[in-house]
């Protein structure tokens, strides 16, 4: 019972002090998990890590969810999972409450307005660093491509592009074992 | 339907096929701002970005719970959150108990390496979707509007920033401070 508090606590704290998610968490997760409590060694953290990032969903809570698992069975799954996602729900919902009622001010919204071409800039300079790891050959400069067209002009679901793009790689780059 | 349970059906869906982190899932809100223009529009998605990022937490989790607090307020949230999560949960824990070795499979691999090229198309699209909302004014339908609609100073800001994360020292900076010092020129330059 107590480990179950423990592994709740210590995903709540990872999920309160990091910003960004993902591979930002990793230290903390390694402070808490590894350092402290003993629970699994670093080389099973980033085993869970790596298959975190080939399992759908958010990184940071894979892990979580692996890390519970391995320790505490499902129970342990469950409440590092509540854990790591409870910081996130109060806090948001705080600021969501907070904005619709500074919406009226003219301040917030030109606030906003400054604020979103810097938000495009991060996400555009996101997309250069994936861009650079994750399209190899010319078929991924394809792929890309397709995926963008696609769903920018023909409006179609990101779900079809997922699905589509598995199925190429399972089918078709099986044998070559090697990056798209 | 009822709107928790569409909130509910949505966020499944984007739990289960939005692969590659929390900016995979970005694409995913813009496709129900589409569906669903009554409960967020581009522009709000893009302020909601910016909270998510400088707030703690994983952005995947904080979008979803904004997003679903923007629906239904604090049900909404909840909903969204769980629902999010739900289908990697289960994933892996049964991956967890039966096996362990399923990164190292060549048909996970092989599935991967067709899946990250339409990841970063998928993450471009969202990049492309704030863009539109951050630099016109008004929403563009032609070539023609494309001139006389940009906001030039929101340019700029685009242009310094995103030219300033190529280096690596400045890629350290934390992107809370770029929020921060956009929303200072923002209310100085009236935008």
């Amino acid at each position: 019972m107590s480990e179950i508090f423990d592994l709740f606590m210590a995903f709540f704290k990872v999920g309160l002090f990091t910003f960004g998610g993902g591979y930002a968490m990793l230290p903390l997760i390694e402070r808490e998990i590894v350092e402290k409590k003993g629970w699994i060694t670093n080389e099973e953290l980033l085993q869970y890590f790596s298959l975190s990032q080939c399992t759908p969903g958010v990184i940071a809570v894979n892990a979580a969810t692996f890390v519970g698992s391995k320790i505490r069975g499902f129970w342990g799954a469950l409440f590092a999972t509540i854990g790591v996602v409870t910081p996130s729900v109060i806090i948001i919902t705080l600021f969501a409450n907070a904005l619709q009622r500074l919406d009226d001010f003219p301040a917030v919204t030109h606030a906003f307005a400054g604020i979103r071409p810097a938000v495009a800039a991060l996400i555009a300079a996101s997309c250069i660093k994936i861009f650079k790891s994750s399209v190899k050959s010319f078929s991924g400069i394809l792929m890309f491509l397709l995926a963008f067209v696609l769903v920018v002009f023909w409006d179609l679901s990101p779900i079809i592009i997922v699905l589509i793009a598995s199925s190429y790689g399972l089918v078709f780059l099986r044998k070559r074992g090697n990056q798209i | 339907m009822n709107n928790l349970l569409l909130i509910c059906f949505e966020f499944l869906k984007t739990g289960l096929f939005a692969i590659g982190g929390g900016l995979a899932t970005i694409p995913f809100l813009f496709n129900m701002s589409e569906k669903y223009p009554e409960w967020f529009s581009s522009s709000e998605l893009a302020d909601m970005i910016a909270v998510s990022e400088s707030t703690p937490g994983s952005i995947g989790v904080n979008m979803a719970t904004f997003a679903g607090f923007k629906v239904a307020g604090v049900a909404g949230a909840i909903l969204a959150t769980c629902s999010l999560v739900l289908p990697s949960f289960v994933i892996i824990f049964i991956i967890s108990k039966f096996l362990i070795k399923y990164s190292e499979s060549p048909y996970v691999n092989a599935t991967f390496a067709g899946l990250r090229p339409a990841v970063a198309g998928l993450i471009t699209t969202a990049a492309y979707a704030v863009f539109k909302v951050a630099i016109f004014t008004e929403t563009i339908s032609s070539f023609e509007d494309i001139l006389p609609n940009i906001s030039i100073p929101s340019l700029i800001i685009f242009v310094v920033i995103l030219v300033s994360l190529q280096f690596k020292k400045l890629r350290k900076i934390h992107p809370v401070f770029f929020i921060a010092v956009a929303a200072f020129l923002g209310i100085v330059l009236k935008l």
